[in-house]
């Protein structure tokens, strides 16, 4: 945890500018209230936003881990206290405690080949992978995003979905469960994507985020594909509370999703993954 | 000359990879090349079926039409993927459109012809039904996640 002293005590940060990405999703700037410098996280983790009087969730840290001036909050308006985030408008301020977790594989996918396999709002937990692999692209083989979404109007950073489109070095594909006529692209489930994706199955490192159901398939295919459970990593959701690992409540088999998570390698989970008793 | 050149593009093509030479020679006296612009009308829902294709290159949208919701794309399907599997089951009627999102090129073949083919030589009938099985299966398995609505976890 490297933004804040005590992982127990919130910062306030003040919302800078708000961005409606779905009728439902916004995403968030934030800068600090009280004048820190910046705020350094690895791709991946997340932090534990506090609306006063309201209550705390998880939120995956969305924004570019090379520019920390800024953070940066992909919020879906579901619940009590992210419906309050989403009501929130330039000016208000949050209570900010993190980052908290494990990360993507970033450097240790270096010189390999990297997927990313991404279901609805799960494209913001890897958004910061996207930046960081763009920002060091020598480092990397092929790099392929799929992404899937329920409807176009679902569908997250269409602007930097476009921009990514329309790099050289990075394969980009989009799909959704249906469309109008007039629609050009693909549809279809995100899985039906990942036979066309290019990329060398014993020289690629795979970073999966959606809805447990959505990855629990990618999962199958990347492995079709011949990707070991040693190459897949998975960022995995459970009910974080304390996210320092006291609390218990995110308990995932031997695990605590809040500090050995969100992020996981396949091959550490995938005796227990699928059970549904766990 | 030119069934030797569609032998090979047969040879090529996932749905046929690992075909012996023999059934290639078969399935190519039934091929032959097609071409679609975008927006070209492939089949229509209703229409008898009695062609199906191996796409090449392009993109084609599988359609229907729904109450509220108008016309609406169910599915696309790419390179490598087979279009069509009512050619082999009666009543041999397409259950939907097909459209060429774009250029399109594919191997169309006489379904009656790889019926009469199948029927002559069964072997080769289950290698293509064991193909089309295949086929038949994935898009089953995509279509249950369709109806499961995988994206609509709550995760932020």
């Amino acid at each position: 945890m490297a933004g804040l002293s005590d992982p127990m005590v919130p910062s306030p940060f003040r919302i800078q500018r708000v961005r409606k990405e779905t009728h439902d999703t916004f995403t968030l700037e934030l800068e600090s209230a009280n004048g820190a410098d910046g705020f350094p996280f690895a791709a991946g983790q997340f932090n534990m936003l506090y609306v006063f009087g309201i209550g705390e969730v998880p939120i995956s840290i969305s924004g570019d881990p090379t520019k920390p001036q800024t953070l940066v909050h992909t919020v879906r308006s579901v619940g009590a206290v992210t419906q309050a985030i989403c009501k929130l408008e330039h000016g208000g301020v949050l209570g900010v405690r993190g980052p908290f977790g494990s990360h993507w594989p970033v450097e240790e996918a270096a010189g390999s080949d990297v997927v990313i396999v991404a279901g609805g709002i799960g494209l913001a937990p890897l958004r910061p992978v996207i930046y960081y692999l763009l920002s060091n692209r020598e480092k990397y083989g092929r790099l392929a995003l799929v992404y899937g979404a329920r409807t176009l109007q679902d569908l997250l950073y269409k602007p930097e979905l476009e921009k990514w489109r329309g790099h050289f070095d990075l394969e980009v594909e989009v799909t959704v469960d249906t469309a109008a006529t007039s629609y050009r692209g693909n549809v279809g489930v995100v899985t039906t994507l990942i036979p066309r994706v290019q990329f060398d199955p014993l020289n690629t490192v795979a970073m999966v985020c959606g809805p447990e159901v959505m990855m629990r398939f990618t999962l199958r295919e990347l492995e079709g594909r011949g990707i070991g459970p040693e190459n897949i990593f998975i960022s995995m959701e459970r009910n974080m509370k304390c996210a320092v690992g006291f609390c218990g409540h995110c308990q995932f088999g031997p695990t605590f999703v809040c500090k050995e998570g969100p992020v996981f390698r396949y091959g550490q989970i995938q005796a227990f993954f699928a059970k549904r008793e766990v | 000359m030119a069934m030797e050149t569609l032998e090979r593009i047969l040879a090529e093509h996932p749905f046929f990879k690992g075909l012996e030479r023999r059934y290639l020679q078969l399935v190519s006296e039934c091929a032959s090349r097609a071409r679609f612009d975008a927006g070209e009308v492939i089949f229509r829902e209703g229409e008898r079926a009695n062609l199906f294709y191996l796409i090449r290159r392009g993109k084609v949208a599988v359609e229907t039409s729904t109450p509220n919701r108008g016309p609406i794309i169910i599915q696309t399907l790419g390179e490598g993927e087979l279009l069509g599997w009512s050619w082999l089951i009666e009543p041999y009627r397409w259950r939907f459109d097909a459209r060429a999102v774009e250029l399109t090129r594919a191997i169309v073949l006489d379904g009656e012809c790889v019926r009469r083919k199948c029927e002559e030589d069964h072997q080769f009938g289950y290698e293509v039904m064991k193909r089309v099985a295949t086929v038949v299966e994935r898009r089953l398995q995509a279509t249950r996640l369709q109806l499961l609505d995988v994206y609509d976890g709550v995760r932020s």
